[in-house]
């Protein structure tokens, strides 16, 4: 018993179980997609290629999928162009009321999905909106802008302000100042609000269930499915989904990483 | 809105200035010309309203008041790019997203100037950085971003280049070398440099004409020479090098001189040499031309003798060593002796005279601060 020491038992377990406990759920609905189910996927029944070579086989799960990636674009669109002009505002410019426009960003992201999604859908009642894409692509837009404007605000603050002069200094008019300085810096700020919209319109459920009246999107899709045991193919979506993600984390990492060790070669 | 691509540079007016920031006036009725192909420093501490004359300059803010005009052409209410006018920033403001080249380029293209790369080239060539063109600019060291900025501005031949610090963010070795850089490009290019800062010796170094400027006025200008041999303002006295001052009231008169009384000991200043002349005035002297001895001197009219004192402090500085010595009732004075093998006293508490010709004192126009008789020695701290 000379040598024992907690730290070197204990901590390789606590790491397997906490690592174990995180990705179980991932593990899970991975080898799931690949069950061949019949009527619900909870049971494992054999292995198949099915789910994957014909995706869209289940009953409208690849439109709602289709329907979620579309208004995840629109609503990113949206969110971002807004977002990033209010950031720049929110940073450059002085005016009224500033510091309580900065604040009130914060409150939809503080506020509960539950409470956003109800309100919103009382104001589209009230004005007797017909629910569907339209009003979740508004209901997205409104609960991604804060993200949006606080992923790119701190970027705006860490521009210096000598490089916008410095333009304006060199013959480029405002416009061209904003186009050929302004947007390329902030673009790497930009891009990672856009992705944070994407995902958070994309994954939405709450929000978007009280504001989709007819309209199936891929979040719904899998909750009403899930009640009767989820698809398979439902699993090879999320899966997709997954590896996506992954693989952009992972494409951004080794670009930065290259691009270090090129910088360092130069010098 | 484009101007033309002019080789020589414009004289640039000021009339009137002024420039009001919420809470404060940052420049109060400032008139300046400076003529064409001229090297013109604005000198003074931070916060005096160099920058942000140099700001109204390019555009960059708008005057409350006054005018400003570049070679003749009220430029007043145009906006920055369109002003012939390029800024060599303090932080360099190198575009990170963008090549050397590209940086130096950018405003020829901006311009639509043709072959902007060939130009651009040169440029970075002219400042020995061809070599580092197509280099991003975090990977270049402090002074050679700085010469690309230079290069970035020059290449547009502006009819006035403005300096904002350029030199600030560089060692001491480094600087001096880029100060002769700067002075021979100015000459070779014939521009009118407009520089900004606030090191003394970087202003009397390169500038033709210096402008000592302090809380938003200007309080004298001239050549390097006579703002040194001959300051009006206890300001400038201590802004540009060092200062002793003494202070009292004109008891004498004759046809070319004036004598005042420090507790005392009689301090003569030519009348020429002096701004009052009469009440009570400060008389100055730089610690280099004044002298100690150890014996009390035998010397006639034209100079000026206090003491005895004693030397209460001693400071060896390479090329001379720096005396403190304090005069009873007159206070301490500050004597600069060469390093020449042959100082006549070097031990701490000895007891000297201190003497200077009548003609190397100046008289100023207004009184230190903190008056009586004492003098203050000490040079205003620059950061």
């Amino acid at each position: 018993m000379k040598n024992f020491s907690l730290g070197k038992y204990a901590l390789p377990v606590y790491a397997v179980l906490a690592f174990t406990y995180l990705l179980i759920p991932i593990a899970y609905t991975f080898v799931f997609s690949f069950n061949d189910y019949r009527r619900s996927n909870i049971a494992w029944r054999g292995f198949t290629f099915d789910n994957w070579t014909s995706v869209c086989e289940a009953q409208g799960v690849c439109e709602a999928f289709a329907t979620s990636v579309s208004i995840g674009l629109i609503s990113t669109v949206i969110a971002t162009v807004l977002g990033t002009m209010i950031a720049i505002a929110l940073v450059r410019y002085r005016f009224k009321f500033r510091s309580a426009v900065s604040l009130l960003l914060f409150l939809p992201m503080a506020t509960p999905e539950l409470v956003l999604g109800a309100g919103l859908a009382a104001q589209f009642f009230n004005v007797g909106a017909e629910m569907g894409f339209g009003t979740i692509v508004i209901a997205h837009v409104m609960f991604c802008l804060s993200f949006v404007v606080v992923t790119v605000k701190a970027r705006v603050a860490s521009l210096d302000p000598a490089l916008e002069e410095a333009g304006r200094d060199l013959y480029a008019a405002p416009a061209q100042v904003f186009w050929k300085i302004t947007f390329p810096l902030l673009l790497p700020g930009i891009m990672a609000a856009a992705l944070l919209a994407f995902a958070l319109s994309f994954d939405d459920f709450i929000i978007t269930y009280f504001n989709s009246g007819p309209t199936e999107t891929f979040p719904k899709y899998v909750y009403t499915a899930a009640a009767k045991g989820l698809p398979g193919e439902a699993n090879v979506i999320g899966m997709s989904v997954f590896f996506l993600a992954i693989a952009i984390v992972v494409t951004v990492q080794v670009r930065s990483s290259l691009k270090a060790k090129r910088l360092a070669k130069i010098k | 809105m484009a101007t033309e691509f002019v080789a020589r540079g414009a004289d640039l007016e000021l009339k009137g200035i002024r420039k009001e920031f919420p809470g404060f006036t940052a420049i109060e009725d400032l008139d300046l010309h400076i003529p064409a192909g001229e090297f013109f420093a604005l000198l003074g501490p931070s916060g005096c309203g160099k920058t942000t004359t140099l700001r109204l300059v390019a555009g960059l803010d708008q005057p409350t008041k006054g005018q400003i005009l570049i070679g003749g052409k009220d430029v007043t209410h145009t906006k920055a790019h369109e002003r012939p006018v390029n800024t060599v920033f303090q932080s360099y403001a190198l575009f990170p997203h963008m090549s050397v080249l590209e940086n130096v380029a950018f405003g020829l293209k901006q311009r639509k100037i043709d072959d902007p790369m060939t130009k651009a080239q040169a440029s970075l060539d002219l400042v020995e950085l061809g070599h580092l063109a197509l280099r991003r600019p975090a990977q270049l060291s402090g002074g050679q971003q700085q010469r690309v900025a230079l290069a970035r501005a020059l290449v547009n031949r502006p009819s006035l280049l403005l300096l904002d610090e350029p030199l600030g963010a560089l060692d001491l070795k480094l600087r001096r070398q880029m100060q002769i850089e700067l002075k021979a490009i100015q000459m070779e290019v014939g521009l009118t440099f407009l520089h900004v800062t606030h090191d003394q010796e970087e202003a009397m170094d390169m500038a033709d004409t210096v402008a000592v400027m302090n809380k938003g006025r200007i309080e004298q200008m001239g050549s390097p020479e006579k703002l040194y041999d001959r300051p009006k303002t206890v300001f400038v006295s201590k802004f540009l090098g060092q200062s002793n001052l003494f202070v009292g009231s004109v008891e004498e008169e004759n046809a070319s001189s004036i004598s005042i009384n420090v507790a005392g000991s009689k301090i003569t200043v030519p009348k020429d040499r002096a701004e009052k002349h009469k009440g009570k005035i400060a008389v100055g002297v730089r610690p280099e031309k004044a002298f100690f001895h150890e014996e009390k001197p035998k010397l006639g009219a034209g100079h000026n003798l206090i003491g005895p004192g004693e030397i209460i402090d001693i400071r060896f500085t390479g090329v001379s060593n720096q005396y403190l010595i304090e005069i009873p009732k007159i206070g301490n004075v500050t004597v600069f002796a060469q390093n020449i093998g042959k100082s006549p006293v070097t031990e701490l508490g000895a007891q000297v005279w201190v003497s200077w010709k009548v003609e190397h004192a100046f008289g100023l126009s207004d009184l230190p601060t903190n008056t009586g008789s004492e003098t203050i020695t000490e040079s205003i701290t620059v950061q």
